[in-house]
């Protein structure tokens, strides 16, 4: 990408489902395009045949018994949730 | 000498000779804190009914039994609590109280300590001077016009000021090791998966460790045996047997092996911090240990990989915060869509948005394999440098940050910026333990000396820095605040 512009901000804005302002926009595009240029510099290193590595541990297969338990309190679970009713979650209407 | 002033070990042997009471202990650390907090702003949370209450309790108990029975704690405040507010210092989760405790809660419990509350750091642990906090500015102990350093600079400040024994804090690309550097104190980051993080607020899941933070390195050994060990509600724990650090903690340094990678000595890096470094490492020499100068080509793209890996990871981790099923949500919502988007807007600030955003981009078809896969590739590259040069070597020695603590606001110097990524990322990338330990004062601000070593050898960590702070006792000088010093 050559440069960033606030159309490119709004762009991945959708992905992350924020809302920005222009003033926003403008200023994002501007730190966003430094951290193009920064991380650039990666595509210098030879990673020819390296396997990319996703985890610093390696563990396998961690499983443990399949055994119903009460851990959590469903009655204290909705108490952070901002709206409820009748012990379901409420959103605005989506038709 | 005055109560809070002491090791978590000297007051561990205090409650349990019946010299003090735990209600005598949390009295006279809730005492400190309410007469050093105006200054330091290290809490955004301080329980004292509950620290009392609980002080009772223990003082009612039956035995004294648990490692920290009766030590007045402090947890970083991205560490869930059970029925106390868990904020990330983020207006997002301003109002969350979560429903159980993590798993180090747990041990700490079971061991006795007495959790005074929740500390401030960066919001969502998203930055080095917890200036990005969206409840209060916290301010280093040493000079109040300095920043304490992040993203656990709650934890680091609060020790340092002596309101709690010891800290909880989280490191994902140095933010344990870097403020305990900046106040002062010990900071551990354990190899990755050495402590369970069921219950931390996920940042970057593939770094992200709790650590200790204490007055000395004693004590942080003892804290991190208490709390590590595998988890089964974490998968990513590690199975590997916790050794019982504090019983062999006196280590020989006779024919220890160091490595000095030139690159932590490179462009950024204080001249006068340097110094203190290299004088450290001539003191680990006279204890016994040799020294040699190797190269880790590829951290100097530490700040390179961090910023493409942890921001991705940010970005998928944080996309839980929808705005429907906790946390915060937009009063002026009208439809779905604008629930998610205007709850994240109105309740994130500007540098974790940049971090979603720069990760969204790292995570786009175009641009994963390129710079994302690329990115995990060098971390792949840059964590077999560390490998090859632990296969020869005991340990790695460096600065813990490239300069002492700075003002607040300061202009980012990018050379700095550059050298602070370079010295703290690589434990996190490869999943390495490191420690920082004080090694003197630049201006009257404390200078840390970081150690890392092989996976799961934080014992090699801790007797090297045992072993070195007896013969430097940089642990005695404490700071001076208006409010403090009589605890």
């Amino acid at each position: 990408m050559s440069n960033f512009t606030k159309e490119d901000v709004q762009y991945f804005a959708d992905f992350a489902r924020l809302a920005l302002t222009e003033e926003e926009k403008a200023a994002y595009a501007e730190q966003l395009q430094q951290m193009v240029e920064l991380t650039a510099k990666l595509k210098d290193v030879n990673t020819e045949g390296v396997a990319p590595m996703t985890h610093p541990l390696h563990r396998v297969n961690v499983l443990r018994e399949d055994k119903p338990a009460d851990l959590l309190d469903r009655e204290e679970m909705l108490k952070n949730v901002p709206e409820h009713e009748d012990g379901m979650i409420q959103v605005p209407n989506t038709f | 000498m005055s109560l809070m002033k002491k090791s978590v070990i000297e007051l561990q042997s205090l409650i349990q000779n019946k010299e003090v009471s735990v209600k005598e202990l949390t009295e006279a650390a809730l005492a400190q804190t309410e007469s050093v907090e105006e200054e330091v702003q290290a809490f955004i949370t301080v329980t004292k009914e509950e620290a009392l209450t609980r002080a009772e309790e223990l003082d009612n108990a039956d035995s004294k039994e648990g490692a920290l029975f009766g030590i007045p704690a402090g947890i970083k405040d991205n560490i869930v609590t059970k029925d106390i507010t868990t904020t990330c210092a983020s207006k997002m989760l301003e109002n969350f109280v979560p429903v159980y405790d993590a798993t180090v809660v747990t041990k700490l419990n079971e061991a006795g300590a007495v959790s005074l509350g929740k500390l401030n750091l960066d919001e969502f642990a998203m930055g080095s001077t917890t200036e990005t906090s969206a409840m209060k500015q916290t301010r280093n102990p040493w000079n109040t016009a300095k920043v304490p350093g992040g993203s656990s600079g709650g934890s680091a400040a609060a020790v340092a000021a002596n309101e709690v024994a010891f800290a909880l804090g989280t490191d994902t690309g140095g933010s344990v090791r870097q403020p305990a550097a900046f106040c002062g104190i010990v900071g551990m980051k354990p190899t990755y998966g050495r402590v369970s993080r069921l219950g931390l607020v996920a940042f970057a899941s593939s770094f992200d460790q709790i650590g200790p933070m204490t007055k000395t390195v004693a004590d942080n050994a003892l804290v991190l045996q208490t709390i590590a060990g595998e988890d089964r509600y974490d998968t990513t724990s590690a199975t590997e047997e916790v050794p019982n650090y504090v019983a062999q903690l006196e280590g020989n340094l006779k024919g220890l092996k160091i490595a000095m990678p030139k690159e932590f000595f490179g462009e950024g890096l204080d001249p006068q911090v340097k110094e203190k470094v290299e004088e450290a490492i001539k003191q680990l020499e006279a204890l016994g240990a040799t020294v040699d100068e190797v190269s880790i080509p590829h951290v100097v793209y530490g700040a390179e990989m961090y910023a493409v890996i942890a921001y991705a990871e940010a970005s998928s981790n944080l996309a839980r915060y929808d705005g429907i099923h906790f946390g915060y949500r937009s009063p002026n919502a009208k439809n779905l869509d604008e629930v998610y988007t205007m709850s994240r807007a109105e309740a994130f600030g500007p540098e974790v948005k940049k971090r979603i955003l720069f990760g969204t981009y790292a995570l786009s078809a175009e641009h994963h394999d390129p710079l994302f896969v690329q990115a995990q590739k060098v971390r792949a590259r840059m964590t077999e440098d560390v490998q090859n040069v632990l296969n020869e070597y005991d340990i790695i020695v460096g600065p813990s940050a490239a300069s002492v603590a700075y003002d607040f606001k300061a202009q980012a110097d990018p050379a700095r910026s550059r050298m602070d990524d370079i010295l703290a990322t690589p434990a996190n990338l490869a999943g390495i333990p490191a420690l920082s330990v004080p090694c003197g004062f630049v201006d009257g601000l404390p200078v840390g000396l970081q150690l890392m070593g092989k996976h799961f050898d934080e014992l090699t960590l801790y007797q090297v820095a045992h072993a070195y702070e007896q013969t430097t006792k940089f642990y005695e000088q404490q700071p001076q605040l208006a409010g403090g010093a009589n605890a």
